[in-house]
């Protein structure tokens, strides 16, 4: 806790490595530890029911193979907990983004099809920043109700989740509107440089938004906020703008990953697109240990979760169990997650090992 | 009130001058919308204000009812409970599937009801004793029901026991021609029980006290562990007592009944009055904001220009007007 005012380390090994026991003593501590762990045995558990399932091989221009499929399936659970990620350090979350990346496929489907030019890159472009255009709108009113009317994150943000679906069967008139678009499904289905165009999207993201929180005061005046909003005001942060801002932000985040949702589908369904997306993200910064009680986030946690997400959804087909079974998979992940981080089970841990301890209350 | 003169007119301004106490101030307020929306709709359509139409709303959400109640247990602790939707769904299948395996239905339900509580039970044990925040636990447990509930069964499975069908089909005759269904009968019953247990019981009491300040209660010496634990085995009781309505109305089991329901329940709890930050709220109160949610639904269906997805938007409204009332109540008496 001496140390929460810290930015957390970018990547394991950024900072100076210290001598011996204690290096060894950083990685046991360390937050990503357990989740790296949990995705190498997904793999080793993979590979031994498909030997070839790490086998990448280029086809068609572009690279071919399960671990592609995962880092592209990973986009859209990627970019909604990114968003949710800089929420939950403010100490708030945003229960709506599953509501709002409906609204954004709502919106950039009708919009093409309404569009006199169905095909062309102008509309598919068009659509999409119409779509991103209505997520500002919906996340300054999440920012609005949370930081102006003061209202719990929790009920502010279950108002739009409750209406926001019916929006969206209003957007689209209760039908499944399909799209032919070639440029607005490449978004989903396309690569670049021979990756997915979806992951480097995610990517890109995260990486502007670690260089705007790491590398400027930025990452720490939203910590600030999370650990104390009313003492954060009185030093001179501007909580309520951050507040905002960050609601805006993991509202664009959500409409981005909305929008990739429909592309891949080449389809809205309003009741469906990104049911219980919401849920997996806040599952992903959980596992990346960023706490729901703020103060704190970790932005390479975040990645790691989304992408041991995507592998698990993966490994269960993989392994013949039939895909429903997932549900019940990520059920075990939570609790082990959550056990594993829960102060008290570390507390009987770190028992045995007095010297983590002391290494950490330095 | 047996009377003078002279104490009418005093009785006359004691009744104008009565406020009613401020923590009634919310149910009070979700039931004059409730009057009112019967009474717009009574105007406007014909047929609307007929009791048996009431009647009907109080069955077409029965399960409704149930969860709310559970829900508002948890709720008044300062605790949410994600699960009850998947648990309604889990409920559904294990009753239509041990019922086609030939199971009498007194044992499947039986076994129904055990597997919620224990659920229930299973969260409430991680909450209290590893501190995992109840959001998170609560969303394993939605993700661990809705898993067990696609195991049992992907497909629909139709429940054609005997007596499953009889309780559902039984109408209740009512004095003035009227009739309602056991569905209905349970419902009330359980919002009775549990308003007697929250109001005189040394278990509810403990609710709103661990409600308004867990480590108060915890130095008053109060069995906060039992409690808290409690509350989730209650929330997971009447959420599978709910799948048990929700299966008899509409005979059948299935993975994908009650998606969301979980988002109806939490907003009829908060449209009711209670404070999702705990402490304060009513059962009573969760009973009528369901009965909103009923009769927007009617509203609509009376209508009929009216797509169905207004229900959510009407919904998310009211939850909006209600929550900004609520901080503006609390906060005025700061």
């Amino acid at each position: 806790m001496t140390d929460t005012l810290a930015p957390a380390p970018p990547t394991p090994g950024a900072r100076k490595a210290p001598a011996g026991p204690s290096r060894w003593a950083r990685v046991t501590g360390h937050p990503l530890l357990y989740p790296l762990l949990a995705m190498v045995v997904l793999l080793i558990i993979n590979v031994i029911a498909t030997p070839t399932f790490l086998n990448v091989r280029v086809q068609d221009g572009h690279l071919f193979g399960s671990p592609i499929d995962i880092i592209r399936n990973s986009a859209p659970v990627l970019l909604v907990a990114l968003g949710m990620t800089l929420v939950i350090a403010t100490r708030g979350i945003d229960l709506s983004v599953g509501a709002v990346a409906a609204i954004a496929g709502a919106v950039a489907c009708t919009r093409i099809v309404a569009a006199p030019d169905e095909g062309a890159l102008v509309t598919a472009v068009m659509a999409v920043t119409l779509a991103l255009a209505v997520c500002v709108l919906l996340g300054v009113w999440n920012g609005f109700l949370v930081s102006v009317l003061g209202i719990q994150p929790i009920i502010a943000t279950l108002v739009l989740m409750v209406a926001g679906r019916g929006l969206a069967m209003l957007i689209t008139d209760g039908q499944i509107t399909t799209v032919n678009n070639p440029a607005f499904s490449k978004l989903a289905s396309g690569y670049l440089f021979g990756l997915p165009i979806a992951f480097l999207v995610a990517l890109g993201m995260v990486g502007l938004t670690a260089l705007l929180t790491r590398r400027t005061a930025l990452g720490m005046l939203i910590e600030a906020v999370g650990i104390n909003p009313a003492a954060s005001r009185l030093a001179g942060v501007r909580a309520r703008t951050i507040t905002w801002t960050v609601y805006t932000f993991a509202a664009v985040c959500a409409g981005l990953a909305g929008v990739i949702i429909a592309a891949n589908t080449r389809s809205v369904n309003a009741n469906s697109l990104g049911l219980w997306i919401e849920l997996d993200a806040i599952l992903a910064v959980v596992i990346g240990g960023t706490a729901l009680t703020g103060g704190r986030f970790s932005l390479a946690g975040t990645l790691v979760g989304a992408l041991l997400i995507a592998t698990l959804a993966r490994t269960i087909p993989n392994i013949g169990i039939p895909s429903e079974a997932n549900y019940l998979f990520k059920a075990v992940v939570v609790v082990a997650v959550c056990v594993v981080q829960s102060p008290r089970a570390r507390a009987a841990l770190r028992v045995r090992r007095p010297s983590v301890t002391k290494v950490e209350a330095r | 009130m047996s009377t003078t003169v002279a104490e009418s007119v005093t009785l006359w301004e004691r009744v104008r001058t009565y406020s009613p106490p401020s923590r009634f101030l919310p149910v009070i307020v979700t039931f004059a919308v409730f009057l009112g929306m019967f009474g717009v709709g009574g105007v406007r359509y014909e047929g609307f204000a007929h009791p048996q139409v009431f009647l009907h709303v109080l069955h077409d959400n029965a399960f409704l009812i149930v969860l709310a109640v559970g829900l508002t247990f948890v709720i008044l602790t300062g605790g949410i409970d994600l699960s009850v939707g998947s648990v309604v769904a889990m409920s559904t299948v294990i009753a239509a599937k041990t019922l086609e395996l030939g199971w009498p239905p007194a044992l499947a339900m039986l076994t129904v009801l055990i597997a919620g509580t224990l659920l229930g039970t299973i969260m409430g044990l991680l909450i209290h004793y590893l501190d995992i925040q109840p959001f998170i636990a609560t969303l394993a447990g939605l993700f661990l029901a809705r898993g067990i509930t696609y195991l049992i069964s992907v497909r629909s499975i139709p429940i054609t026991d005997e007596t499953f069908r009889e309780i559902a089909y039984a109408s209740i005759p009512l004095p003035g021609g009227h009739y309602t269904t056991w569905l209905v009968v349970v419902a009330l019953s359980t919002v009775l029980i549990a308003a007697y247990v929250l109001a005189r019981t040394r278990f509810g009491r403990t609710v709103y006290a661990i409600g308004g300040s867990e480590s108060s209660a915890m130095l008053m010496g109060l069995r906060v562990a039992l409690v808290k634990v409690g509350v989730y085995a209650i929330s997971g009781f009447c959420a599978a007592l709910g799948g048990l309505l929700f299966a008899l109305y509409l005979l059948s089991g299935y993975s994908l009944h009650a998606v969301g329901m979980e988002l109806e329940a939490i907003a009829a709890v908060v449209i009711g009055g209670t404070l999702l930050t705990g402490g304060r709220g009513y059962v009573v109160g969760s009973m009528i904001g369901v009965l909103v949610y009923g009769t927007i639904q009617t509203f609509i269906n009376f209508d009929g220009t009216l797509s169905s997805w207004w229900t959510r938007i009407a919904i998310g409204v009211l939850l909006l007007v209600f929550v900004v009332i609520q901080r503006v109540a609390t906060r005025g008496p700061r």
